[in-house]
């Protein structure tokens, strides 16, 4: 197997005697496209807000790259990049506007360049001159994807990347990142409540129920551990607990 | 510190503010209000005869610097929430950036648009009422800088508290200023204010520049005291706001707030 791109030992967060994620350890390898699953509450988003550096661990350790996120902050978020359909670029703004701020945020060398072959491949050169506030939800999703992609990140966190997607759209973002991670090599931890995006784009699954990883392969390993037809069943069955859920839980403390 | 970090930053709010007619305006309209109405109540003073010293018009002084010190703030704390308001900020945390350079960005953009408006109010002081921010002479530079210093330090412990609180104290932006005003002998002299007041007056640098300028342009010249005073205690806000920040940072790292803040 490929070297670890990150590798989470123990962690654990806990709010104000809650706890959002319970002793969890994973490794994600160069070049993999992993999948954090489960219904809210379990835990994949604050897992992505603590590698990304937005909310501290209570304990536990996140190495990326090799280094300590903690003291490298920097020089690991120059190597990764972000997009959520849950944020935003500024509105007032130009779309080449805001990728040339972000391409100089990054340090992006030659950044008409790839901005202008980022835009083509996300098919949307066209909106280039148009004002970000102007887009519609589908276009400025990947006007998102574009800022995620200037810096040509060896790691991509997508929080729901294809959530406000027509299915034309999200089926090419799909096969998109698929052809990302195979021509570049990129490391993708992906989330996502559409079934059908994480059985196509990836790679591995982990599987969260209220902060704990309860069963961990490809999809196809994880529809069969549970005895399910999808992964959408999947879903289903460990959201409505019973017995398939408490066999997973059971053998996860294992 | 990068500079070609700080420089992308405050190119963000350049677009922003040349695209944006009503923050454009922004800059200008309040300011120019207030300087209409304290230039004609200067006026109105000044004609009656003895009964008011001829000192009055540092009322237009007053009001030209305490909008330094406003703006000055708002520029800082302005700028976060922009950031808020367009969902960017989660963008803006998860790239390279140290809060050092998002803070730096700030003072960069508020201090030219601090130079952009002042220089307005300047011009139209002159034209309308024939007052010259320039008496001052060389005195001006170290009392407009420690409104500046002041106003930063204000700004990143306001921008502290809405990081911790979110939107629900955005309204901070604007007030805290106006908790200092009464207490900072800006528009009247330090010993108008009661004698209980006037040690909590004294332990703001605002009330040293507000007494510096009045003793400038009553002619007495610029007051060595006052500017240590003014200097020395705005270095020491500088390092507390510093650390406030980082503590409620880290705060509001801690309780996950950075990420609510940035999709709210």
């Amino acid at each position: 197997m490929s070297e670890p791109i990150v590798e989470v030992q123990h962690l654990r967060k806990k709010f104000d005697g809650t706890v959002a994620v319970a002793d969890i350890s994973f490794a994600v390898h160069r070049g993999e496209i992993v999948g954090l699953l489960g219904a809210n509450g379990a835990g994949k988003t604050t897992t992505i807000q603590i590698l990304l550096g937005l909310t501290k661990a209570t304990a536990g350790t996140v190495q990326i790259f090799g280094q300590d996120f903690e003291r490298h902050r920097v020089e690991i978020l120059q190597r990764c990049n972000f997009s959520s359909a849950y944020t935003g670029l500024p509105s007032n703004l130009k779309v080449w506007e805001n990728l040339l701020i972000f391409s100089k945020l990054y340090g992006v060398n030659n950044y008409r360049a790839r901005t202008d072959e980022l835009l083509a491949l996300l098919e949307i050169a066209h909106l280039k001159k148009k004002i970000t506030g102007h887009l519609s939800s589908g276009e400025s999703t990947r006007v998102n994807l574009c800022k995620a992609l200037l810096n040509d990140p060896e790691l991509l966190l997508l929080d729901e990347p294809t959530a406000s997607l027509d299915p034309d759209i999200a089926d090419k973002v799909r096969k998109l990142l698929r052809r990302i991670q195979r021509e570049r090599g990129t490391t993708m931890i992906y989330t996502s409540h559409n079934m059908r995006d994480v059985e196509e784009v990836c790679d591995r699954v982990l599987f969260m129920h209220k902060g704990r990883i309860i069963a961990e392969g490809t999809p196809k390993q994880v529809v069969d551990k549970f005895q399910q037809r999808s992964l959408e069943d999947v879903f289903i069955s460990v959201a409505r607990g019973g017995d398939v859920l408490a066999a997973a839980e059971a053998e996860a403390a294992q | 510190m990068n500079l070609k970090r700080i420089g992308a930053l405050a190119l963000r709010y350049t677009f922003l503010y040349t695209r944006s007619v009503p923050r454009v305006a922004e800059m200008f309209f309040w300011p120019v209000m207030d300087l209409l109405v304290w230039g004609f109540i200067t006026v109105y003073l000044m004609r009656m005869d003895n009964r008011v010293p001829a000192m009055v018009t540092f009322l237009l002084g007053s009001m030209i610097f305490w909008d330094i010190l406003y703006r000055a703030q708002q520029a800082v704390t302005i700028s976060f929430l922009e950031d808020i308001w367009a969902r960017n900020l989660l963008n803006i945390f998860v790239a390279p950036i140290r809060i050092g350079e998002f803070i730096a960005a700030t003072y960069v953009v508020g201090f030219v648009k601090i130079l952009i408006t002042v220089a307005v109010l300047a011009s139209l002081a002159w034209w309308l009422y024939s007052w010259n921010l320039f008496q001052m002479g060389f005195g001006l530079i170290p009392l407009f800088i420690n409104l500046l210093l002041m106003g930063w330090a204000v700004g990143m412990v306001t921008t502290a508290l809405i990081m911790r609180w979110g939107q629900s104290a955005e309204a901070l932006a604007w007030g805290i200023p106006f908790l200092i005003q009464p207490v900072a002998a800006v528009f009247y002299p330090l010993n108008v204010l009661p004698k209980w007041i006037q040690p909590i007056s004294l332990s703001i640098p605002a009330t040293h520049v507000f007494e510096g300028m009045r003793q400038v342009l009553n002619g007495k010249g610029l007051s060595a005291q006052h500017l240590t005073w003014a200097f020395g205690l705005n270095i020491i806000y500088l390092i507390a706001a510093a650390l406030f920040f980082r503590y409620m940072f880290n705060v509001a790292r801690e309780k996950g707030l950075l990420a609510k803040l940035g999709t709210q």
